[in-house]
């Protein structure tokens, strides 16, 4: 196997006092979606954190053979990171196109760039309709579009995404799930965060369970549905 | 009547003005949500700079527009340049550090901008060169359009323009939005925040540097301590639009500009600064977003 996309070894967290991860160590593969499952506060949206550069962390992230630690948050956009961060994260004073050419901040390839937003418009045909519309009044399930389509046009080699089904009726989740599976038939590598473990485990290649800071369970996600322990703690069942 | 129209026209003069030096504070609090107090002395420093060009070149000699936008220009290279200095040296070293920290900070370096200004130009007041001359271009009736009210309205209008422009169409104004609206999120998208935030003071310290040279040409008095005053009617404009929002500025500012011209006029000229500090309770007490801000509660 070659090397993979992202290695992330040994990664330690605090947030002041709190040891928010234990170190933890896991890879994701060129080509693979990989979820990361747990409860509240185990450490999921802390992990994205650190990949993309946003938390004080100890320990060795590697992303196409690069060490991140002399990478700061803002570089690692053009090394192929983008994420759609928890809570959307969307501006809401701009409209939807400015939020998207935000996306693609980093990047001077005007055609890509122009071909990327109407890849964009096609996943979310919607936000093709409200081009001109202030992000902020976009509903809940829009503003979530708005906060995919503007990591896609960051192009990522790798697109981190923290519950992009948090809060949204069950019809659009399933179209956001159905659409992160066109990216990755195309070639996307995905690590995804998710309260949604069943969703996610669906379309995931292999998974990971966070608890309270540490790494617990490892497995193809289809082992993992099939899981007693996973089963009974994160799929309700 | 006639002189109700006049007071208008010097109002909103005078609140142009402010408007420059309003939208210097409201930029910078914008995108990092603190208070600039050292501002008004960068203001200060950009009119001694162009006094002292200005009578290196021995621009009396030819007074006229040319002169005018020279020192502009000059100002606003001065003022741009301090505002890099301040918020790479001052500011940015406690970019994480609690908010009182850096709001005497700011105060700190505002000091330091007076007392070295008396120290290296002298107390005294200096008489700022004559980069203009001042005349009647227009009547109508008893009310007079003057060439220095439409200079500092044509001067201070293209600036607001320019800066309307570039943070509304331009790709670094989009990322100075994005900055302000989510600093962790910009950064996530690769825009280099330090950059932006710096860019932010250096644009917000030209436009007091415009705002200084319009003021030593109509009221042709400089010192040291110039910038209290005019800081604080500016500060309380930009609170009053709403502390954060670049049109609240300007509006604000235009109210004030008006209001004091009207206070004059009609009441009195002792209540002409009282009538800054009414303003600024006022608002705090009815309306503390300001006019066009959103509220949300600030945690200090
Ligand atoms: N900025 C912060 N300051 C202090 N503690 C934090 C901070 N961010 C997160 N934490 C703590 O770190 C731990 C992990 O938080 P994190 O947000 O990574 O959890 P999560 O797995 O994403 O949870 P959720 O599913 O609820 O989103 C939690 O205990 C949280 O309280
Ligand atoms: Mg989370």
């Amino acid at each position: 196997m070659s090397s993979p996309l992202l290695t992330v070894d040994r990664l330690e967290v605090f947030y002041g006092a709190i040891h928010a991860l234990k170190g933890i160590s896991f890879q994701v593969q060129a080509g693979e979606i990989v979820s990361l499952i747990g409860a509240n506060g185990a450490g999921k949206t802390t992990t994205l954190r650190a990949i993309s550069g946003l938390a004080p962390s100890k320990g060795v992230i590697t992303f196409d053979s690069q060490n991140l630690a002399t990478h700061k948050s803002f570089q690692r956009v053009s090394l192929g990171i983008a994420q759609s961060p928890e809570g959307r994260g969307i501006f809401p004073e701009m409209s939807v196109l400015e939020n998207l050419e935000m996306g693609a901040y980093s990047r001077k390839d005007k055609s890509g760039i122009k071909k990327d937003l109407e890849l964009c418009f096609e996943l979310f045909p919607r936000l093709k309709e409200r081009m001109a519309q202030i992000a902020g009044t976009l509903s809940g399930g829009e503003q979530q579009m708005v906060a995919i389509s503007r990591a896609i046009m960051c192009k990522p080699k790798l697109l981190l995404l923290d519950e992009p089904s948090l809060g949204l009726a069950p019809l659009i989740v399933a179209q956001i799930f159905e659409i992160l599976k066109k990216l990755n038939q195309e070639g996307m590598t995905v690590l995804l965060v998710e309260q949604n473990a069943r969703m996610a485990l669906k379309i995931s290649h292999r998974a990971y369970v966070l608890e309270t800071g540490k790494i617990v369970l490892e497995d193809s996600a289809a082992n993992l549905l099939n899981n007693d322990e996973v089963r009974k703690s994160y799929l309700g069942v | 009547m006639h002189d109700f129209v006049q007071h208008i026209i010097n109002g909103i003069s005078l609140g142009s003005i402010y408007a420059l030096i309003a939208l210097g504070y409201t930029m910078v609090y914008g995108i990092l949500k603190m208070i600039n107090f050292a501002h008004s002395d960068v203001y200060m420093i950009g009119a001694f700079a162009a006094y002292y060009v200005a009578r290196w070149l021995g621009i009396e000699a030819q007074p006229g527009i040319a002169s005018l936008l020279m020192l502009i220009l000059v100002s606003m290279l001065a003022c741009g340049f301090l505002g890099f200095l301040i918020e790479r040296f001052a500011y940015r070293p406690l970019r994480k550090a609690p908010k009182l920290n850096i709001l005497i900070t700011a105060i700190g370096v505002s000091l330091f901008l007076q007392y070295s200004g008396q120290v290296v130009f002298g107390a005294d007041p200096k008489v700022f060169p004559e980069v203009m001359t001042d005349y009647v271009l227009l009547t109508f009736g008893p009310v007079e359009l003057r060439s220095f009210d439409l200079t500092v309205l044509g001067v201070s209008l293209v600036a607001m323009l320019c800066l309307e422009f570039l943070i509304k169409k331009t790709k670094v104004g989009r990322a100075m939005r994005a900055v302000s609206s989510n600093a962790l999120v910009a950064s996530m998208l690769g825009v280099n925040t330090d950059k932006i935030i710096a860019f932010t003071f250096v644009v917000g310290s030209s436009l007091a540097g415009v705002g200084s040279v319009l003021v030593g040409m109509k009221y042709p008095k400089i010192d040291p301590l110039m910038g209290m005053m005019i800081g604080l009617k500016a500060f309380v404009a930009a609170v009053l639009g709403g502390i954060g929002n670049i049109g609240g500025a300007v509006l604000g500012a235009l109210i004030m500009g008006l209001s004091e011209e009207m206070v004059v006029a009609y009441l009195s000229s002792t209540y002409r600064d009282a009538f800054a500090f009414g303003i600024l309770i006022v608002i705090l007490i009815f309306k503390p977003a300001g006019l066009l801000g959103k509220y949300s509660v600030e945690k200090v």
